[in-house]
């Protein structure tokens, strides 16, 4: 029996095949910690109600009073539709900027230092990081247009539009994630990523077209929800799940350009936390 | 000897600010052989280690694995380890198996030899009954035996594993080295290992170096280093002729208390 076994781990050697292409590497690695990132998900659901309860309330109470009080202009879309993708948008967002603290409690349990001597580039642990912090999102995403559909809110049936809408959150969140992991590899401490976390999470919120158009801001919240990547993240969504019109050529540059600077800012910064 | 060595240290000296970590050694694995680095808590194995492994940039001196130059070549290098850091580093939210296949991934083993390596690597440390569990649900001696398995299913060529018994009870402490022994007799890998505990070293260990305050003071295989002193002399009794230190107690303060604190953590997780 034990020998049977043994004789899958055949003598160690020092030659190895060649290493697999570098654009091979980046999907295969975001692909693991996506799939890893589901396992886990899969053992322990209990996150997903839990995180399930602040969108709900945002869409049941905010959404349902404001749509009735017609307070924000939204024109010929009601205003629970128009704040149901901004929702959407805010619950990955959420998932996302504390992903850092995971990076963190990694390293203290040893696994970061584990995964850094595997030969996976920094910068694909960080997309595959960042990526399956685009999971958890998605599960989160699920559950809200659940709830907007039950609500009411005029969502597409178009499946691809779907898909492309699971692709925004992906991005979003991925960015968002490697924000996060990048203020880790600074702080290096859980708590005070937890504070700056907190810190910065309402300003993304309201600094961006989320609950209420750009139009109706002043000039100065509008120049910042134009440098809010959580602008175009809505705007996309927006377009794709109640045909609100979208410029989706800007809005995915956008987010793929955020998520390029977050990987890399973040696999600079990642090292300072194994040391 | 034919070929490289496993570990080649030339001269390798590390400092944290003004702190210097290792002050400047040399050190040569030998292929096949197991090799421990033994010292106190603060002597540099763990600097030392994760100089070799990638993980810290080596600022003086030459370190090369198999041939490999750690600066020049880290995914090289990479390719060819299994490490096994300090603390209890599993994912406790995924089974045993979940475990050991996240690492396959990760060090590229082919998808259509995935499933036996990882079911090897688990039968070789006992753990397949158990596989199917969360790791979060494993005792101490069989989190240890996991974090070999995720190391093992890479057929790494250079096992490298820092204090792997801290913490453990006496019975999970013997059971560790039985499986890496076992492993090493079947794959004639090398094992370079950090430790404290004198006994288990020259129980296990064919060199041992004995570091302390960042140098190396004395090399040599443990009967040897024992001989030199007298009949009845232990490792320890060796270690304090050449540092004129014990292993615990006074000499911690200068251990850094991070270290400490990381032992002591590993050691409350372990219960």
């Amino acid at each position: 029996m034990r020998s049977a076994a043994l004789a899958g781990l055949p003598a160690a050697s020092a030659e190895r095949p060649e290493p697999p292409a570098l654009w091979r590497t980046f999907p295969s690695r975001t692909a693991t910690f996506c799939l890893v990132e589901l396992q886990k998900l899969s053992h322990d659901r209990t996150e997903l109600f839990t995180r399930a309860v602040q969108p709900v309330l945002w869409l049941v109470i905010f959404g349902q009073t404001f749509s009735r009080i017609h307070a924000i202009p939204t024109g010929s879309t009601s205003y629970l539709d128009f704040l149901a993708p901004g929702i959407i948008a805010q619950s990955g967002l959420f998932v996302a900027i504390f992903y850092g603290i995971q990076i963190i409690w990694e390293r203290d349990a040893g696994v970061l230092s584990k995964l850094l001597v595997t030969p996976t580039p920094r910068a694909a642990l960080i997309l595959g990081k960042g990526f399956s912090a685009g999971i958890r999102a998605l599960a989160q995403v699920v559950v809200v247009l659940v709830v907007s559909a039950i609500l009411g809110v005029a969502l597409t049936v178009n499946p691809l539009k779907i898909v492309a809408t699971f692709v925004v959150v992906m991005l979003g969140s991925a960015f968002f994630a490697c924000l996060s992991m990048s203020i880790a590899g600074i702080v290096l401490k859980r708590d005070r990523l937890m504070g700056i976390g907190q810190m910065i999470t309402m300003p993304l919120f309201f600094a961006s077209n989320a609950l209420y158009p750009l139009a109706v801001m002043p000039p100065w919240l509008r120049a910042l929800s134009r440098v809010n990547p959580l602008t175009y993240e809505v705007n996309a969504l927006r377009g794709l799940l109640i045909g609100t019109p979208a410029n989706y050529p800007v809005d995915f540059a956008v987010l793929i350009a955020f998520v390029i600077a977050g990987v890399t800012t973040a696999s600079l910064l990642i090292g300072r936390l194994a040391r | 000897m034919t070929g490289p060595a496993a570990v080649d240290v030339r001269g390798l000296r590390h400092r944290f600010g003004d702190h210097v970590a290792v002050d400047g050694i040399d050190l040569q694995v030998l292929p096949g052989e197991v090799f421990g680095l033994l010292g106190p808590n603060g002597a540099g194995k763990t600097t030392t280690i994760r100089v070799l492994n990638t993980l810290l940039p080596a600022q003086e001196g030459e370190v090369l694995v198999f041939g490999h130059d750690v600066r020049r070549a880290q995914t090289a290098v990479r390719r060819l380890l299994g490490y096994v850091p300090q603390q209890l580093s599993i994912e406790a939210a995924l089974t045993g198996r979940e475990n050991v296949s996240w690492f396959a991934r990760l060090f590229d083993v082919p998808r259509r030899e995935r499933r036996a390596r990882v079911d090897g690597a688990l039968e070789a440390m006992g753990l397949l009954d158990t596989a199917d569990r969360l790791a979060g649900t494993y005792s101490g001696g069989m989190v240890r035996r996991l974090e070999l398995a995720q190391a093992l299913v890479n057929q790494p060529a250079l096992l490298v594993l820092d204090e792997p018994t801290v913490g453990l009870d006496p019975v999970a402490r013997g059971g560790v080295w039985e499986h890496v022994e076992k492993m090493r007799l079947t794959t004639g890998m090398t094992v370079l290992v950090t430790t404290h505990y004198m006994e288990e070293a020259d129980a296990m260990c064919d060199r041992v170096a004995m570091m302390h305050l960042g140098r190396l003071r004395a090399v040599g295989r443990p009967e040897e280093l024992r001989r030199s002193l007298g009949p009845g002399a232990t490792l320890e009794d060796v270690f304090r002729r050449e540092t004129g230190n014990t292993l615990d107690g006074e000499e911690i303060g200068k251990g850094g208390l991070r270290e400490i604190r990381r032992t002591r953590r590993t050691a409350g997780r372990v219960g």
